[in-house]
């Protein structure tokens, strides 16, 4: 089980209002919660990474244990804390103004 | 019970403002999709309540909402934008080759005939359509794809095809501009394309033949008269009576003839409407004064229209969008400003008055006539 936190705007568009906690099957990895969230709500398709090349989107980041997992390859594994489901994973809009 | 629902995108939700035939009293609901850009809403003409909007942002990229009770509650469809084949490159600002990359959806263009297919126009420039309710989207490459492409160049405002008119008497035949590329037409149902921008002129392009180039910023047609169409340009203001053949400037009297917005009266096909602004570093009215300008005789001879509208102090934009009239028997006449306002007149232009003050800065203003 993985927890999975996501900003307000995606939060609407799922129509959740709170974490999503997902089974990810296989290595559970950035690209695997990924997959299996965009499999649980496929409106979110295209809002964190392109539809096509998967790269994520340039204002949305990714972090957990307070570490910036943003630029890790979609197959890095996943911290222990966060697999344990003693930490989320957050998907973050990037700050900036306006 | 005749009324009319006027459909406004802004910087910061949805926004739907209704009333009756008198267009005195309105209703604003809204904001829709709160918080993100709402570039374009607008109504199939043949089932007034079945509504697209294109809801995008910087940070989460674009969404198509469709909505099946005329604005009261809206499901997202399909918000997949993929170019046909390997896109190739058009140019970047500085002259470089640049690659083809989706960025928005600038205008959704419902179908004359059938509310489940509706045309795109995007950013970088292509055009798409979908059949199914916006469910897929397909993008008719044949624009993008025209010999001209790599020579396209983006205006300040990003390479956006934002106009699409379809020809009400031979559907097969639409018009669209794109800024900085120009004017293109399609009589094959989009298949193939040319431009249509002979007779433009614009500093710093000497040739005046050139196929592509021009900051073409808005078109508006009658659809009595579909070879007829204006054409609100960087500078100028134009006019072909041939389906974009050729063109003519029609600029007159105008105190500027830079501008975004324009529209055709719905019962005068020669009765025409623009908003000049100052200039193309000072988006706003000269002197402070916001006028609408009407022309009666399809160009050339112009006059302010100003009861109601800010006379000082007022130095908003109105973008390319963000005018529409609507088809009551006294035509009535929209549009929304960069400072939130939008303005209604139900007299053809001669009064107007604001119908809300304060939403975020408008995008576009659609308006469907209820029966």
């Amino acid at each position: 089980m993985i927890r999975v936190q996501l900003p307000a705007h995606l939060r609407t568009l799922a129509r959740i209002d709170d974490e999503v906690v997902l089974d990810v099957s296989g290595e559970p990895t950035v690209g695997a919660v990924l997959d299996a969230l965009e499999d649980r709500y496929p409106v979110l398709r295209g809002t964190i990474r392109d539809h096509v090349t998967h790269r994520r989107r340039p204002f949305v980041r990714f972090f957990a244990c307070e570490q910036d997992l943003s630029h890790d390859p979609p197959h890095t594994r996943l911290p222990e804390e966060v697999i344990a489901a003693t930490e989320p994973f957050l998907v973050v809009g990037a700050m900036a103004g306006g | 019970m005749s009324g009319v629902r006027v459909l406004v995108g802004t910087r910061k939700g949805a926004f739907v403002l209704t009333s009756d035939g008198a267009r005195k009293k309105w209703e604003v609901s809204g904001p829709q999709f709160a918080g993100w850009e709402i570039y374009h809403v607008k109504g199939s003409p043949v089932d007034q309540k079945r509504l697209y909007a294109s809801q995008s942002s910087g940070w989460f990229g674009q969404m198509i909402q469709r909505s099946n009770d005329g604005g009261k509650t809206w499901e997202p469809v399909g918000n997949k934008f993929a170019y046909e084949g390997t896109p190739g490159t058009h140019q970047w600002y500085d002259g470089t080759p640049h690659p083809w990359e989706f960025a928005r959806v600038w205008h959704l263009e419902p179908s004359l005939t059938d509310p489940d297919t509706v045309y795109a126009g995007i950013q970088d420039a292509a055009i798409f359509r979908t059949t199914d309710g916006g469910q897929n989207w397909q993008e008719l490459p044949g624009l993008r794809t025209h010999q001209s492409g790599p020579k396209w160049q983006p205006g300040a405002g990003g390479l956006c095809l934002h106009t699409i008119l379809i020809d009400p008497s031979n559907h097969d035949r639409i018009f669209i501009a794109i800024s900085a590329a120009g004017a293109f037409r399609t009589d094959d149902a989009g298949k193939t394309w040319r431009p249509i921008n002979r007779g433009l002129k614009s500093q710093g392009i000497p040739d005046p033949n050139a196929e592509v180039g021009h900051c073409v910023h808005r078109i508006a047609m009658h659809g009595s008269r579909p070879g007829t169409l204006f054409m609100q340009k960087h500078w100028d203001v134009m006019r072909s009576d041939d389906a974009g053949e050729s063109w003519t400037e029609v600029s007159g009297n105008l105190p500027t003839d830079f501008g975004f917005a324009m529209d055709v009266h719905a019962h005068e096909p020669e009765t025409v409407y623009v908003v000049p602004i100052k200039s193309d570093s000072e988006h706003f009215p000269p002197d402070g004064q916001l006028r609408v300008y009407r022309s009666r005789t399809g160009g050339n001879e112009w006059e302010p229209l100003t009861k109601g509208l800010p006379q000082r102090d007022c130095y908003v934009n109105v973008l390319r969008d963000a005018m529409a009239v609507d088809s009551l028997d006294s035509c009535g006449v929209y549009f929304g400003t960069t400072g939130g306002q939008v303005y209604a007149s139900a007299d053809a232009g001669d009064t107007w008055s604001a119908v809300v003050h304060d939403l975020p800065p408008v995008l576009s203003v659609e308006v469907q006539t209820l029966q």
